[in-house]
C-alpha cells in the first residue's frame, strides 16, 4: 500500500492530479495517526505495568463500583489522555505565544512524518522511497527544533535549560546514529528501507538469520551504537537530561499543560517507535522471520516487525526504570569520545570487510 | 584550554522544586551549566519550636520534638528524654533503655532508607526509591503496632515510654531484620555499584575533613569525610556502650574521601550496623515495667544542661535552662541538618547544575529540623 499505488489506482488521477495526491496522502495519514494514538495508549499502559512489575507494586488496577479504569486498569491511559485533553490550556503571559503554540506540533510532526517510510510489512509501507532511511534521519531531527522553540518561548529559566540541553544532546547523538546507518548503507548498497530488509532475507550458514547485526563484527557494534544513540535522541532515561525531573522540574515542557503537553508525550512515544523500527529494519531483519521459512508470509511480516519493534521498546522501558541519569557533560563525552570514534572505525571496518569477505 | 565566562544568571531552585527535600530555596548563580555561587535560603517551614517549648510543660515538649526531624522522630524523642533525665538525674529501668535503643535504631534504618531512596531519585533512578520505601514501610508498620503512629510517635517519654512493647513485637522485629539484611545487597547491586551512579557521585562535592569540622558538620556527612566521630561511641549515652558495632567511615572507595558516594555509602553500611545493634538488644531485652520511673511531675532543679545524642543526621543536642518551674525557661535544639546545609555553598561551587542537586541530596537534610 504505497502512496504511488493509491494514486495510480484512482480513476481520475490524470484529470485532477493535485486533488488525487492530497486525497491519497490523507488516506495514508489517517491510519498512521490512529496507529500512533493507539500504540501510545498501549505503550503507556505497558510502561505503567512493566514499571510496576519492576518496582514491586501493582500499577493501575480497576477497583470499586463503576468503570474505574476497568479490569487490570486497562482504561488508565485512556483516562489519562482524556484528562490531558480536558485540562485548561495555560499559556504564560510573558511567553512568546506563537512559538509556544507551534512548538508541540513541530515536535509531533517530526515524529509523525517519519512513519511514512517505515516498512511495516512486505507491501505495507506508505512511501517506499529510494532514499527512505535518509529521509527518516532527516525529518527525525525536526523535533529538536520544536523542543528548542518550546524551551525558548516559555520564558522560563528551567525551560531554557531544558531546550539548550536537548539541542546539544539530540544533535550530537544524531552523528553516531547516522554514521552507524552509513555502514549499513555501505553493506547493502541501498538507501531504500525495503531494499535493506530484502538484503537480510535467508540465513548465514543455514543457522543464523541473515540479519545485518550478525553479518560482521562491525555491524554488531554498529547496532549498539545506533540503538543507544537512538535512546538518547528520544530523551529517555538514562539520557533524559532535557527533562531531568529532579533538576529541571520538567525541562522544556515545564510551562506546558493539557493538550499541548499531551502532544509532547505522544511524540516521545512515537519517536521511540521510529527509533526501534529503524533499528529493526537496519539491523534485525525488518519483517523477516527469525527462523528462515517459518511464518514468513507477508501477513506474518507485520507480526514480526511489530514484535521486534516492541521488544526494543520494552528494552527502552527497562532502561528507564533501572538506570540513573547521566550528567550533561558525561553524556556529551560519551557521544564525542566513544561513540563517534567507534562509528568511524566501524565505517572503515565494514568497508574492508565487504572488500575482503563480501 | 581557555575558559570563557559569560554573564551570570540567577536561578531560584525552590522553594517549590522536586529535589530540594522540602521547602528550601537555593539562590544559585549560574554560568551556563556551571554553578558559581549557591546561597541556601531557609525559614519557609519555621514553626517557632523553641518559643513553643517555653510555653508548655516539659512532657508536652515531646510531641514538638517529633515534628522537628519528622523522618526520625524516635531519635528526637530519645535525645530530649535523655537530656531531661540527665538534668533530673533519673535512672530509667534497664528494659526501657533496651527498647529505646531498639526503636531508635529501627528509626535510623527508616531514616537512612528514605535518605538513600530519595538520593536515587535525585540522580534519576526511580526504582531504588520504591524498593527502599517498600522496606521502610515495614518499619513504619512495626511502629504502628508499637504506639499507633506511623510518623510522629511521641513514644519515648521522660523516665520511660508511652507503652510497653506489644505482643510478638520482638519476633516481628527479628523477622523484619531477617528480611531486611539481604535487601541491602539488592540496593547495592541496583544502585550503589551502578556505573552511572558512580559516575554521578564519585569525586563530586568533596567535603574535606577539616572543612567539615570547621563547619560543625556531624553524623554520616562527617563520617563520609573519613572522620571517625559518633556520639554513640565517643560520648556514650543510654547503654550504647554495651553493644558491639562498628562506625563506618568514608574510604574514598570510588573516588576521593568525602565525596557524595562516600556519604551515601556510609549510610548504607550504617543500616547494617544498626541491624546488628537491634539484634543484640533484642537478645538481651530484660523484663520489667516501663512506667516505673515515670516522674509524677517533671520539675527539674534550677540549672542548665547541654546533652548531645546521635540522630540519623548527626549530633542532635538539646540545651535546656531550667528555673525550677514545670516549664522550660529556655530550650535550644542543635540541628545537625542545619550545619550540614551550611556547608553546601562551600562544596558546590564550580560544579554543574546536576551536581548541586546530587550534593544537596547527599547531605540528607530535613527542612523540618533546619527551620524548626
Amino acid at each position: 500500500m504505497t502512496v504511488d499505488n493509491l494514486i495510480n489506482w484512482f480513476p481520475f488521477g490524470t484529470e485532477w492530479p493535485v486533488l488525487t495526491f492530497v486525497t491519497a496522502v490523507i488516506i495514508c495519514a489517517l491510519p498512521v495517526f490512529l496507529f500512533i494514538a493507539v500504540y501510545a495508549l498501549v505503550a503507556i499502559y505497558a510502561e505503567l505495568k512493566i514499571s510496576s512489575f519492576m518496582q514491586d507494586k501493582v500499577g493501575p488496577m480497576g477497583q470499586g463500583v463503576g468503570l474505574h479504569a476497568w479490569k487490570f486498569g486497562i482504561l488508565q491511559p485512556v483516562a489519562d489522555a482524556l484528562k490531558l485533553i480536558l485540562k485548561e490550556d495555560i499559556i504564560p503571559d510573558l511567553a512568546d505565544k506563537k512559538l509556544f503554540v507551534m512548538a508541540p506540533f513541530i515536535v509531533f510532526v517530526g515524529a509523525f512524518i517519519s512513519f511514512a517510510a517505515l516498512p511495516f510489512g512486505q507491501n505495507i509501507i506508505i512511501a517506499d522511497m529510494n532514499i527512505g532511511i535518509f529521509y527518516i534521519l532527516a525529518v527525525g531531527s525536526l523535533s529538536v527544533i520544536g523542543i528548542i522553540l518550546a524551551g525558548w518561548s516559555s520564558n522560563n529559566k528551567w525551560s531554557l535549560y531544558g531546550g539548550m540541553r536537548s539541542a546539544a544532546q539530540i544533535i550530537s547523538y544524531e552523528i553516531p546514529a547516522g554514521l552507524s546507518i552509513i555502514s549499513i548503507v555501505m553493506l547493502t548498497g541501498t538507501l531504500s528501507m525495503q531494499g535493506i530488509i530484502e538484503f537480510q532475507s535467508g540465513t548465514i550458514w543455514g543457522v543464523l538469520p541473515n540479519w545485518i547485526i550478525f553479518n560482521n563484527p562491525f555491524s554488531f557494534i554498529a547496532f549498539f551504537i545506533f540503538f543507544i544513540s537512538g535512546v538518547a535522541e528520544c530523551n529517555r532515561t538514562p539520557f533524559d537530561i532535557p527533562e531531568a525531573e529532579s533538576e529541571l522540574v520538567a525541562g522544556a515542557f515545564t510551562e506546558y499543560s493539557g493538550m499541548r503537553y499531551a502532544f509532547f508525550f505522544l511524540s516521545e512515544y512515537a519517536e521511540m517507535f521510529v527509533i526501534s523500527a529503524i533499528a529493526v529494519t537496519a539491523f534485525l531483519g525488518g519483517w523477516n522471520s527469525p527462523i528462515s521459512g517459518f511464518m514468513n508470509s507477508s501477513g506474518w511480516g507485520v507480526f514480526w516487525f511489530m514484535l521486534k519493534s516492541l521488544s526494543l521498546i520494552f528494552l527502552m522501558i527497562w532502561f528507564r526504570w533501572t538506570l540513573p541519569r547521566l550528567r550533561v557533560d558525561q553524556l556529551m563525552s560519551i557521544c564525542w569520545k566513544v561513540f563517534l570514534p567507534f562509528s568511524l572505525v566501524n565505517i572503515f571496518g565494514v568497508g574492508i570487510w565487504s572488500l575482503l569477505v563480501g | 584550554m581557555g575558559v570563557i565566562h559569560g554573564d551570570l544568571m540567577t536561578l531560584n531552585i525552590g522553594p517549590q522544586h522536586p529535589s530540594t527535600h522540602g521547602v528550601l530555596r537555593l539562590k544559585v548563580k549560574t554560568d551556563g551549566e556551571i554553578i558559581s555561587e549557591v546561597e541556601p535560603i531557609i525559614g519557609y517551614l519555621h514553626r517557632c519550636f523553641e518559643k513553643h517549648c517555653e510555653n508548655v510543660t516539659y512532657d508536652q515538649v515531646i510531641p514538638y520534638t517529633d515534628r522537628c526531624d519528622y523522618i526520625a522522630s524516635m531519635n528526637n524523642n530519645f535525645g530530649y528524654a535523655v537530656t531531661i533525665e540527665a538534668l533530673m538525674e533519673i535512672k530509667v529501668p534497664e528494659r526501657v533503655e533496651y527498647i529505646r535503643i531498639i526503636v531508635a535504631e529501627l528509626n535510623r534504618i527508616a531514616s537512612h532508607l528514605l535518605a538513600l531512596g530519595t538520593y536515587g531519585l535525585d540522580v534519576g533512578a526511580f526504582t531504588p526509591f520504591l524498593y527502599m520505601f517498600r522496606d521502610r514501610e515495614r518499619i513504619l508498620d512495626l511502629f504502628e503496632t508499637l504506639c499507633g503512629a506511623r510518623l510522629l510517635y511521641n513514644y519515648i517519654w521522660v523516665g520511660g515510654l508511652s507503652h510497653d512493647l506489644p505482643r510478638d513485637f520482638v519476633e516481628s522485629v527479628f523477622s523484619f531484620l531477617d528480611y531486611f539484611e539481604p535487601k541491602i545487597e539488592e540496593y547495592n547491586e541496583l544502585l550503589t555499584y551502578n556505573k552511572i551512579f558512580i559516575e554521578r557521585t564519585a569525586d563530586i562535592g568533596v567535603l574535606p575533613p577539616e572543612v567539615a569540622i570547621s563547619f560543625g558538620v556531624t553524623g554520616p556527612n562527617l563520617r563520609g569525610s573519613g572522620v571517625k566521630w559518633d556520639i554513640r561511641k565517643d560520648d556514650p549515652y543510654s547503654i550504647y556502650d554495651k553493644f558491639d558495632y562498628d562506625i563506618p567511615i568514608g574510604a574514598g572507595e570510588m573516588g576521593t574521601v568525602g565525596d557524595c558516594w562516600d556519604r551515601y555509602y556510609v549510610r548504607m553500611v550504617e543500616m547494617k550496623e544498626s541491624a546488628k545493634i537491634i539484634r543484640q538488644a533484642l537478645k538481651g531485652l530484660p523484663a520489667g515495667d516501663v512506667h516505673q520511673a515515670l516522674p509524677k511531675k517533671i520539675r527539674p532543679p534550677k540549672g542548665s544542661i547541654y546533652k548531645r545524642t546521635e540522630s540519623p543526621r548527626g549530633d542532635l543536642a538539646y540545651y535546656i535552662v531550667s528555673d525550677g518551674s514545670p516549664i522550660p525557661y529556655r530550650l535550644k535544639m542543635r540541628s545537625p541538618a542545619f550545619t550540614a546545609l551550611s556547608v553546601l555553598g562551600e562544596i558546590s561551587q564550580g560544579w554543574m547544575m546536576s551536581d548541586v542537586i546530587a550534593i544537596l541530596g547527599s547531605l540528607d537534610i530535613v527542612l523540618g529540623e533546619i527551620d524548626r
